[in-house]
């Protein structure tokens, strides 16, 4: 469950406190061992019908990461006569497990849910539903017509088996982002194929040494790389399912690619969050395929890139095939407790945070998954000044391309590629050589988690 | 807080209340200490054995938890993970402790160890996640106050410095830090029970500071540094907060499912399986008991002196 995905979520700081509240789990597991009650099995089991507890009203209480707390205060703002219990949380950054731990004590508890979640994750639901804890949301909370407004595929992390269990906050679509009057002055043309990509990665190392054409350092280098290669490592199959393909071809001519780079010096093996990324090789990045949310996260807010020098293109192709098609990393999701006395005011708040063009529009760090507002945020990314092209038809067109066979199991698959790849990465050994390896362990953790799997 | 002082209105009790009730004080003392004990011991080991040996329904399954632990692919390689940091931590452990107590010992006379003793205990006054995360940044080349240091052993970036096969010395490392200087007071505190004519005769025998620790000082601190070792193995068998923290700190590159009790923490928050995170940690507490017993048996721990 490592799915970083709010940006701010890598800074130093943030860490920190997940630290702290890792110690903190540590605390609850004593706890746990201590008073836990019956049952290890699931929790509650309302997958097949919804039964609210009695509507008694009162206050919300609402968790959220610190990227999302602006959200909640203009919320209080805009609706003085809400009662809002805000808390602070790590959004279960970095696969935290946080949400997690404390949903399992307070099914233990009978008590203490919250009423509305976000959380910086978008596989909540692969548990969540069989503890019991989410609400079904197009099952009369939230109106059909408010619902289609979601970019197409968005809330299919939300979805099982036709319900749906939590929204989308943001599109998190992979693109190229590259530095525009570098790229400019040193006459080179933006790679529109992989293979092009490749080759001025060649001439990149032998005319500027130094500089940079990708990471692949941060645990979410396979759903930049991996997933926009379309290579089968993660494909959800059923809800207890999974077929693992790691050495076909579209995995391994992605692999080679970056053995490439990485041999050349061009891909950093860095995370771009880390101390030693900022310091050393943020000032010396050409291109960076990432996300959406590197745009404002990363190079505005991180790097300090200064304004007029990024610019957005669309993830490059196979020239093989014949369509573009982009991974995405992470994009948060809310969810709303189904134990909640205050459904009303919950769906209110839910519909607010997700659609309002107040904050999905002007405020919020992501792409919103909403599409109406995607428009206006688009807008006011333009309008803002700081990049030096026009970011919003490659995003938006980036938006329909993420390919739908990586899916979202109960276990992170960037925690695996963490504990499996990078350490052997850094000292040393080529990705080509360790695709067998990435396999058993996703076939590990996978069968560990209950699937069911194919290879 | 209960010793002496049970009717504050009746001036003449206290003498004869003593000698009616001799050694009322450490009763209350220790009874405070039992319903303690009971309450945050006894019952939650209580407890984790009972989850142990059942299933989620209460049922009684024999051993399916634990073998359902053991065959897990994270397990073996947690043990090996665990009995290498448990060989570092011991050895430096004692060897540096006793060594450095020793040391202070020596210095006593001298102002240096009054600030010595206090600079070995300072890492002890800080929470034990707190002293943890002094350490993320230790070993990050990048923001180290000592990163010279780190990038003159060939350490550049963290990645480099986590390596797998570096964990169990920088576990030590982290594990010593927060935790040794306790036990170099309490030693400390030791070597000065040791009778003072006692350490004059070997001197006029002709004993140098070597053989009067060897000989002397050493062998009269074997019972403390016993004790110290069923502390330190039963503390380092559940090593958690420093691998836990790192996996945090390194988002999941080091560190993650390294030791038994992140295990059982997995299971019980990540698979939802209270029971066999508990017949982890019923293993845990029986390989404690087994070793403490061991050690308490072949030192005489527990014979009159």
């Amino acid at each position: 469950m490592t799915a970083k995905v709010s940006p701010v979520a890598h800074t130093p700081g943030i860490r920190r406190r997940t630290g702290l509240l890792t110690a903190a789990g540590a605390l609850a597991l004593v706890t746990v061992a201590a008073c836990g009650s019956g049952g290890g099995g699931t929790g509650g089991g309302s997958r097949d019908a919804f039964h609210p507890v009695k509507q008694t009203g009162g206050a919300l209480t609402v968790w959220v990461d610190s990227s999302r707390m602006p959200a909640a205060k203009l919320y209080q703002q805009q609706h003085p006569s809400v009662k809002l219990n805000i808390v602070s949380y790590d959004g279960d950054a970095n696969g935290s497990n946080y949400l997690r731990t404390k949903v399992s004590l307070f099914n233990r508890t009978r008590k203490g849910w919250p009423d509305v979640v976000f959380s910086t994750q978008n596989n909540e639901t692969t548990w969540a539903v069989d503890a019991g804890f989410t609400a079904p949301l197009n099952k009369g909370l939230i109106p059909a017509s408010t619902l289609s407004g979601w970019a197409k595929g968005a809330n299919d992390p939300c979805t099982v088996n036709g319900t749906l269990y939590c929204l989308r906050n943001d599109l998190a679509q992979t693109v190229l982002w590259y530095d525009a009057p570098l790229m400019k002055q040193w006459g080179y043309q933006v790679p529109q194929t992989w293979e092009q990509y490749q080759a001025l990665g060649q001439k990149v190392a032998a005319e500027h040494p130094g500089y940079l054409v990708g990471s692949a350092g941060d645990s979410w280098a396979p759903e930049l790389y991996m997933w926009s290669s379309k290579c089968g490592a993660n494909q959800i199959t059923g809800p207890k399912a999974l077929k693992v393909d790691t050495t076909g071809p579209n995995c391994t001519r992605m692999a080679s690619l970056l053995d490439t780079l990485i041999k050349n010096k061009t891909m950093s093996l860095s995370s771009v969050f880390s101390s030693d990324f900022d310091k050393n090789q943020a000032g010396k990045i050409l291109m960076l395929p990432g996300p959406s949310w590197f745009g404002g996260a990363l190079f505005q807010g991180t790097f300090k890139t200064p304004a007029h020098r990024i610019a957005v293109a669309p993830m490059p192709k196979w020239s093989a095939e014949a369509d573009t098609t982009a991974g995405n990393v992470g994009g948060g999701t809310w969810l709303m407790s189904a134990h909640s006395t205050n459904l009303k005011a919950a769906a209110d708040f839910l519909t607010w945070v997700t659609t309002s063009d107040d904050y999905q529009g002007k405020l919020a760090p992501g792409y919103p998954a909403y599409a109406p507002v995607a428009k206006d945020w688009l807008a006011a990314q333009s309008s803002s000044g700081y990049f030096a092209d026009d970011i919003a038809a490659p995003l938006q067109a980036a938006a329909n391309q993420v390919w739908p066979g990586w899916g979202y199991g109960q276990f992170s698959q960037e925690a695996v590629w963490a504990a499996t790849v990078t350490p052997k990465l850094t000292a040393g050994q080529s990705i080509v050589s360790l695709l067998p390896a990435w396999k058993s362990s996703i076939v590990n953790y996978a069968r560990s988690n209950g699937y069911k799997v194919t290879e | 807080m209960t010793a002496h002082s049970p009717g504050t209105g009746r001036a003449t009790a206290p003498g004869t209340r003593r000698a009616l009730w001799p050694g009322r004080s450490g009763q209350a003392f220790v009874g405070a200490y039992t319903v303690l004990l009971v309450a945050f011991g006894v019952v939650p080991t209580g407890y984790a054995i009972y989850f142990a040996f059942t299933d989620g329904g209460g049922n009684f399954t024999v051993l399916s938890n634990f073998t359902e632990a053991v065959s897990d692919f994270r397990f073996a390689s947690a043990v090996g993970h665990v009995a290498l940091y448990l060989l570092w931590w011991l050895v430096s452990l004692v060897v540096l402790v006793v060594g450095l107590a020793l040391l202070l010992h020596r210095l006593a006379a001298t102002g240096v160890s009054r600030a010595l003793r206090f600079l070995y205990y300072v890492p002890g006054a800080l929470a034990g996640a707190a002293s943890v995360m002094v350490w993320l940044f230790v070993l990050d080349p990048t923001v180290s106050p000592a990163g010279v240091l780190l990038r003159a052993l060939g350490f550049h970036t963290f990645g480099e410095v986590i390596a797998p096969g570096h964990l169990p010395v920088l576990f030590t490392l982290i594990a010593f830090w927060t935790g040794a200087g306790g036990w170099i007071v309490v030693m400390y505190g030791a070597l000065n029970n040791i009778p003072a004519d006692i350490l004059e005769a070997a001197r006029i025998d002709g004993a140098g500071a070597w053989q009067t620790a060897r000989r002397i000082q050493i062998p009269l601190l074997r019972k403390w540094i016993v004790y110290m070792v069923i502390l330190a193995f039963a503390g380092g068998t559940q090593l958690f907060v420093e691998p836990q923290l790192l996996s945090q700190a390194s988002v999941g590159v080091a560190g993650r499912d390294y030791s038994l009790n992140q295990l059982a923490y997995d299971f019980a928050f990540q698979n939802n399986d209270v029971n066999t995170a508990a017949a982890v940690s019923v293993e845990l507490l029986v390989v404690g008991l087994v070793v403490a017993g061991v050690f308490v048996a072949r030192s005489g721990f527990f014979d009159a002196d």
